[in-house]
């Protein structure tokens, strides 16, 4: 349905939707295409026990690494935490529970959860320890392994521009797992660089309809430093 | 992995010789990045990157990062003319879609078959698969840049893996500092040896049996 009151919030408003417990989706690949301020927003809100599902734990001071250093996540469902030393230390400690899954796979299942699929077909990692007796399905006489869909209660994003409905434009490889997780979700929270009027972006550019999209925050631009400045 | 700069840059040049104009190539974390250094730029390559790039360049020189456009390491990248920007999805569509002619990762272990492990050492690192699996089962072509012996000295060209596997029978070509060994339906076949090293010395190294190539022979 069209929602006539604007998606604009701030901050403080949209981080209502995201409380202890929360199954939080994320975009972001090592941090890059992850919403800054949000991520800043739930770190000084104190939320805790979060239950993240994303690409990777990024790198430890940067987009969700920053959430899983400080103890405030409780379990991931991702493919990759090695640059994160943080999560590998707290998994081993017992106090961060992973569950990864192939990248390719693990995409796959967050845009089935956000368009209304049960699961895929997958062959990918079959026969190794990701396959704990996962279902078998043959099709066409090729077997593959039933992966379900992901879903999630809320999901942050960072676009480079939206307009008022929420349709969204990504910048270069800050798109990565943004348009996934923007679907797949109970509620929606974009992080964008600018918000236009409605008809001032190009229908034929825009990556996510904003019809997946239920609110949108101002960012504050990017908070962090590339991984190699840090040393 | 502790390797001397200058051997990293012999295994990246050897690896470059497998690359062939307009090819869509992966490369992996490590090693595999350097690759990209020794592929000239007229050859057309398109570099393609697991989050949503096909056509990635050189680093960008210092100043001019874009904090939105990185490579598969996380870290700063420029993109080529012809170059595109997609979600992960379509990445790895065009993985599984057998679309890239090569991928170069980096590994553990590599068994006489091909098989592949570089993902996990149980109760020590398990930093993730990340797209490995993908690439490994997905890529026209695997090849292996790694050491060849792991810092106990210990062979990684092994007659089974005995850390969880990436991928089965996925390996085609494996390039060390000492060696570029051929994966066949055979066994491996010792196809080159560098220098300094005589081919008694890499069968020494070597955990698998190797088969010697006629050309290294006489």
């Amino acid at each position: 349905m069209e929602q006539v009151s604007s998606k604009k919030k701030t901050v403080d408003q949209a981080l209502v939707y995201i409380k202890d417990e929360c199954r939080l989706m994320y975009g972001g690949f090592g941090g890059i295409g992850s919403p800054p301020t949000l991520i800043e927003g739930i770190f000084e809100k104190g939320v805790k026990n979060l239950h993240l599902i994303g690409n990777d734990a990024a790198f430890p001071e940067v987009g969700v690494g920053r959430l899983i250093s400080n103890g405030r996540v409780k379990s991931m469902i991702t493919s990759h935490i090695g640059s994160n030393p943080n999560s590998g230390k707290l998994m081993s400690e017992g106090k961060l529970d992973v569950s990864f899954y192939p990248q390719g796979t693990l995409a796959e299942k967050i845009r089935c959860g956000g368009v209304g699929l049960g699961g895929i077909l997958v062959d990918i990692g079959m026969d190794t320890i990701v396959d704990d007796g996962k279902q078998r399905v043959e099709v066409n006489g090729k077997t593959y392994m039933l992966e379900p869909a992901l879903t999630g209660d809320v999901a942050i994003v960072y676009a480079e521009r939206a307009d008022e409905y929420g349709n969204l434009i990504y910048d270069k490889t800050a798109r990565n797992f943004n348009p996934l997780v923007a679907m797949a979700a109970d509620i929606t929270i974009a992080e964008v660089k600018e918000i236009v009027p409605r008809g001032a972006l190009n229908p034929e550019m825009i990556a996510t309809p904003g019809v997946f999209v239920d609110y949108l925050v101002e960012s504050k631009g990017v908070n962090w430093t590339w991984a190699w400045q840090e040393n | 992995m502790g390797m001397a700069r200058e051997l990293r840059q012999r295994i990246a040049r050897r690896a470059a010789q497998e690359i062939t104009r307009g090819m869509v190539v992966n490369l992996g974390i490590g090693i595999p990045t350097l690759v990209a250094d020794f592929i000239p730029a007229d050859w057309r390559v398109m570099f393609h990157a697991e989050h949503g790039v096909l056509g990635t360049g050189p680093s960008p020189l210092k100043g001019e990062e874009d904090e939105h456009l990185c490579n598969a390491g996380g870290l700063p990248v420029t993109v080529v003319p012809g170059a595109s920007y997609f979600d992960s999805t379509m990445a790895f569509g065009i993985i599984r879609k057998g679309l890239l002619d090569v991928t170069i990762l980096g590994a553990l272990e590599v068994s006489e078959k091909g098989d592949l492990a570089n993902w996990i050492v149980p109760g020590k690192l398990v930093p993730g698969m990340g797209g490995a699996m993908d690439l490994a089962q997905g890529a026209k072509r695997v090849i292996v840049l790694m050491s060849h012996v792991n810092k106990k000295g210990k062979s990684k060209i092994v007659k089974t893996c005995t850390l969880p596997l990436t991928a089965r029978n996925c390996v085609d070509l494996i390039i060390t500092e000492m060696a570029v060994i051929e994966v066949t339906v055979d066994g491996l076949v010792l196809q080159e040896v560098m220098e300094p090293y005589s081919v008694d010395e890499v069968v020494r190294c070597t955990e698998a049996p190797l088969i010697i190539s006629g050309k290294l022979k006489g």
